[in-house]
């Protein structure tokens, strides 16, 4: 301990994000051994996430928000000393004064002081019920005072005055938002981009306020009452939140002689180094090359750099930053990159702007119109990253500017549909055998012009088919490309796509395939593709048993077994758990079977049970213990409704504020068993911790104090997808119609095979089409959509349970039409307690 | 014709099912002479194969979907979907693999295959 003790000190001031990344970096690279690190910060707490500081309002706590571990300076042998400012540095003498009134000496010093909030200097600016937005403390200040309020108004209609105008909301205010310049988000925003992100955000409820300047703030006792603009209009307020830009706490550094910008800010080099060169400063605070940057990637790159040439090692050196970002405001998808004003010499623009599905786009190209130098989206920012990505590759764009402009769904309608178009050829498609989108082109070139040729000229889509819809999208894109008519049918057996044969459908009354074939088909009888789509259509128009006899042969295997087909042959059952709600007795029939039949079991990814390796001649005994227990099908098998998937919400969570259990049971109960162009996902999360992951499904709600958020087309899988928001704080009657609107227009409108998430992409319009519909009914078919979910709804019936009751249907689960014997083909061995399948390698 | 599971049989027409145990355009699996069939029906026409797929190793042949492609009756085999034809078992998806095809008749309604 002696060496420790004569360890020089290095103190950093501020204990913020970018502070403590830089004590962690000085920890890895073993500058926490070599120096006594003492960091000296002036919140009563240790640095904490401040990008996620508005989550505080949606209730997750300071220890949440915490990002180092109380006893983690303890284990390091570092010190913290909290709520102590640092009031002086003297260069001559290497020291610092305290608040506490004691002095520090220092070997080394970081400045990581961050920024504080800009507060104009209007009149009436001071006072009770005026806040700012960036500590936990301000938040605390806000959350108490808004008690007594019904609206507040936000100051700066920046990133930040946004992100302050949802905490207002969020705290059941009324929030309005006063913006200085002509639009929102000046910064990040062309106005074209920040004015249609104004309008989308005013469709919210919020206030918008733009070209607006506060000239005071009136107030009485309690607070303020209104603001009075320049123009002499004003508006009523009960609180005020001041968000109108950040400005360096540069003051440290500004007493003691500090180089600082015109503008404030300490200047730095490549190191981070100061004009002194026992100082560094880094994070918000500092200033390289003229410009100061206000995120905490940057940050972190200061601090890495800062650390790096403390420890005398080369490498890394800031060397600036991308302020590209993508967001989500209020809901409403914003993302701006690259040079996205303009401002380079020659820039040319490009721009898009649909009022009706509120979507704007624009891109900035070099004068040459050879690159893509820049970019505004709002509304919908789905190509966000490919056009990151052709800005950053330096790609040549001659010629393709224009289709950059237009967003995807547009005029590159169903030509890309997997999204394969914007990928680099390098790109993996199918991840099974390793196949890339060159590979898969350089077929489709050599004559390969349909997926089954493509399939054996490249393997790929021969392992999971996961990527077939890839392919698929792919070899439509190419084909046009090179001058082929693209034949959009269903297959060779259909020039329609799946709607017109679900319109057919309903509209012809067909219910059977021969009658499909005969009306709406272009010969041949049928095949793998198109009579599943047919049996999907029809199950979703008529809802007959799907082993009736005239839909048996369309059924792919698992439903026609009603169970999901293993490699071996067997099949696996899954009971519904609904919600994921199980009793002991429950558990106990579950295991009483598993272990009667030697079934694998598992639990799955859905909240609930699976058991494995049954033969078909064992699936009616299984199910026949099952239903007597009360058990239904759990459909695992169909493209069809799977799972309510449940967090335990307030009957037992702390944090819960509604019964997400219960409202599960009821979803789960209504919707089982639909079949769908695809397979559906649904969830219910207890509270905005979102334990249920409803962000992830096809259809998301989120408990609110006010009752639920609605969340539609999120994706996990492949190309895991966020849900968008459609409405908020719903009733439970309300939010049962927006999702009976939802799913009836899905399973009408949807191509074969396509989750939500890739449909919502392919909607023209997108989300605020979706919501026209769902919400406002603007195509006024909102009854129909619903009778339609009704009667599913009413014809549901456990289809297991009416297989049991029919000798028919038993009848086509024998294993040989001729004889009792049983598939000797699987073979076992025992792994873990279980049993599981044979490897093809340990097959003798 | 052939000798299947090393025992040496005479081979003969041998009843399996009636056509009506056979859902339409659908098929069933039999155990012909200790060999796994997959038996279709597609309108009056009747074909058997192997029931066992080479591409996953499993005997599932018989839960395939029927259809054509362009004019050929075919099953598709219901793991990886490879589709085979059902009039000589040709793999439509790769040349190098065929599954064995079995004469098949109706006499009466009775389906029998020659094994
Ligand atoms: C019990 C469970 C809900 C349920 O009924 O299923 C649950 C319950 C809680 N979750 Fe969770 N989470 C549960 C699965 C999840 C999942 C899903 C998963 O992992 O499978 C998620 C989403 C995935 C993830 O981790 O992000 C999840 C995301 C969260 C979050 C948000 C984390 C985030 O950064 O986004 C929190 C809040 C936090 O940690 O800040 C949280 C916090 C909590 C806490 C610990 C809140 C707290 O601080 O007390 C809850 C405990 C309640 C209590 O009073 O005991 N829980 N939580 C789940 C326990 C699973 C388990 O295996 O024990
Ligand atoms: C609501 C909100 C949302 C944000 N969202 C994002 C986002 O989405 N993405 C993103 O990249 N960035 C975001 N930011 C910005 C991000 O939080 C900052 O870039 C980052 O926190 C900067 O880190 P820092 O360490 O430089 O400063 P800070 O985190 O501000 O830390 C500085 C610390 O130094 C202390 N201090 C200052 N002077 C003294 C002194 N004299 N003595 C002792 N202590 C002192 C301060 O009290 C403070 O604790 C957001 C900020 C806010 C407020
Ligand atoms: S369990 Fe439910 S209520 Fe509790 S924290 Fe998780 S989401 Fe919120
Ligand atoms: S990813 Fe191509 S087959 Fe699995």
């Amino acid at each position: 301990m002696k060496a420790a003790a004569s360890r020089p000190n290095l103190v950093v001031v501020g204990s913020g994000m970018v502070g403590q990344a830089f004590v962690e970096e000085c920890v890895e690279n073993g500058l926490s051994a070599v120096y006594r690190i003492i960091v000296v910060g002036e919140e009563p707490r240790a640095a904490y996430d401040r990008v996620h500081l508005s989550e505080y309002i949606g209730e997750r706590s300071a220890e949440e928000l915490a990002i180092v571990a109380p006893d983690w300076y303890a284990q390091h042998d570092i010190e913290l000393r909290t709520d102590v400012r640092v009031d002086a540095i003297d260069r001559s003498l290497a020291k610092l004064t305290l608040s506490d009134e004691t002095c520090l000496e220092y070997a080394r010093l970081i400045l990581a002081t961050g920024s504080y909030p800009f507060v104009p200097p209007i009149d009436g600016k001071d006072g009770p019920g005026r806040f700012v937005y960036r500590t936990l403390e301000d938040l605390d200040a806000m959350r108490a005072f808004a008690g007594s309020c019904e609206r507040g108004v936000v100051i700066g209609g920046g990133l930040l005055g946004l992100e302050a105008a949802n905490a207002l909301r969020n705290l059941g205010l009324k929030a309005d938002v006063v913006e200085f310049a002509p639009h929102l988000m000046a910064t990040q925003l062309d106005p074209g981009g920040g004015q249609m992100l104004g309008e989308l955000i005013a469709e919210l409820g919020v206030g918008i306020y733009t070209s607006k300047a506060t000239e005071r703030i009136e107030s009485d006792d309690d607070g303020p009452t209104r603001l009075v603009f320049a123009d002499g209009e004003s508006l009523a307020t009960d609180m005020v939140v001041f968000s109108a830009g950040i400005r360096p706490r540069d003051e440290l550094a500004r007493d003691c002689g500090l180089e600082l910008g015109e503008r404030g800010g300490i200047v730095i080099d490549d190191a981070c180094m100061t004009n002194d060169p026992l100082i560094y400063a880094i994070g918000e605070v500092a200033l390289w090359q003229g410009r100061i940057f206000g995120l905490v990637g940057p940050g972190y790159a200061m601090a890495a750099a800062a650390a790096a040439h403390l420890a005398a090692e080369p490498e890394p050196r800031f060397a600036g930053a991308d302020m590209s970002t993508e967001l989500k405001l209020l809901g409403v998808d914003v993302a701006s990159f690259g040079d996205a004003h303009a401002r380079t010499e020659g820039a040319r623009i490009l721009c898009y702007r649909d009022e009706v599905a509120r979507v704007y786009r624009r891109v900035v190209v070099s004068g040459d119109g050879s690159r893509l130098i820049g970019g505004t989206l709002v509304g919908d920012t789905h190509d966000y990253r490919p056009l990151l990505m052709k800005m950053r590759s330096q790609i040549d764009i001659t010629n393709a500017s224009a289709a950059l402009a237009l967003p995807a769904g547009l005029d590159r309608a169903g030509t890309d549909e997997g999204g394969v178009g914007d990928l680099p050829a390098t790109a993996q498609v199918c991840s099974c055998n390793n196949v890339d989108k060159a590979a898969l082109v350089a077929a489709i070139d050599g004559g390969a012009h349909d997926v089954a040729s493509i399939k054996s000229a490249t393997r790929a889509g021969t392992g999971c088919g996961g990527c077939a819809p890839m392919i698929g999208g792919l070899l439509s894109a190419r084909l046009q490309e090179l001058g082929h008519e693209v034949d959009q049918g269903l297959c060779e057996h259909f020039e329609l796509n799946r709607q017109q044969l679900e319109d057919a459908i309903r509209a012809g009354e067909i219910r059977d395939f021969p009658t499909l074939l005969e009306r709406c088909g272009r010969g041949g009888s049928g095949c793998e593709i198109c009579k599943p789509v047919a049996a999907s259509i029809f199950a979703s128009t008529w809802n007959d048993h799907v082993l009736d006899p005239a839909l048996v042969g369309l059924q792919d295997t698992n439903d026609r077994f009603l169970a999901n087909l293993q490699k071996d042959g067997t099949y696996s059952v899954i009971p519904r758990v609904p919600a994921g709600e199980i009793t002991p007795q429950q558990l106990m029939t579950i295991a009483r079977v598993a272990e009667e039949y030697d079934l694998y079991t598992k639990i799955t990814g859905g909240q609930r049970i699976d058991m494995f390796g049954a033969r078909v001649d064992q699936l009616p005994d299984i199910w026949r213990a099952l239903t007597d227990a009360g058990f239904e099908s759990g459909h695992a098998y169909g493209k069809a409704v799977r799972t309510v998937k449940s967090c335990v919400g307030s009957t037992w969570c702390r944090f819960g504020v509604q019964d997400s259990v219960g409202l599960a049971v009821r979803i789960e109960e209504r919707y089982k068993g639909i079949r769908a162009p695809h397979k559906l996902k649904l969830a219910v999360s207890g509270c905005t911790r979102e334990c249920a992951e409803a962000q992830g499904k096809d259809v998301g709600i989120i408990a609110t104090e006010n009752g639920y958020n609605l969340y539609v087309c999120g994706n996990g899988g492949m190309r895991p997808r966020h849900a968008d928001l459609l409405a908020v704080d719903l009733d439970e009657a309300t939010l049962i119609r927006y999702v009976d609107r939802f799913l009836a227009f899905y399973i009408r409108t949807a191509d074969r095979l396509q989750r939500t998430s890739v449909w919502l992409e392919n909607l023209e319009g997108g989300l605020d089409y979706l919501r026209k519909v769902v919400v406002d009914d603007y195509l006024g078919i909102a009854d129909e959509l619903e009778a339609h979910l009704q009667s599913l709804v009413g014809s549901y019936r456990c289809e297991w349970k009416q297989t049991l009751e029919d000798p028919d249907k038993l009848a086509l689960f024998r294993t040989f039409v001729n004889d009792d014997a049983t598939d000797p083909a699987p073979l076992y061995v025992r792994e873990r307690g279980q049993r599981r399948p044979l490897f093809e390698a340990e097959k003798v | 014709m052939s000798i299947n599971n090393g025992t040496a049989r005479c081979e003969q027409w041998q009843y399996v099912c009636a056509i009506q145990a056979i859902p339409e355009s659908a098929g069933v699996a039999a155990l012909v002479a200790g060999t796994q069939l997959a038996i279709f029906r597609v309108g009056e026409r009747v074909y058997a194969l192997d029931n066992y797929d080479p591409f996953s190793g499993a005997n599932v042949i018989s839960r395939g979907i029927v259809g054509d492609r362009a004019g050929t009756p075919k099953v598709a085999s219901p793991v990886y979907k490879q589709s085979f034809s059902l009039e000589n078992g040709a793999c439509l998806d790769d040349e190098a693999v065929q599954l064995r095809v079995w004469a098949v008749r109706t006499v009466n309604g009775a389906v029998e295959v020659f094994a």
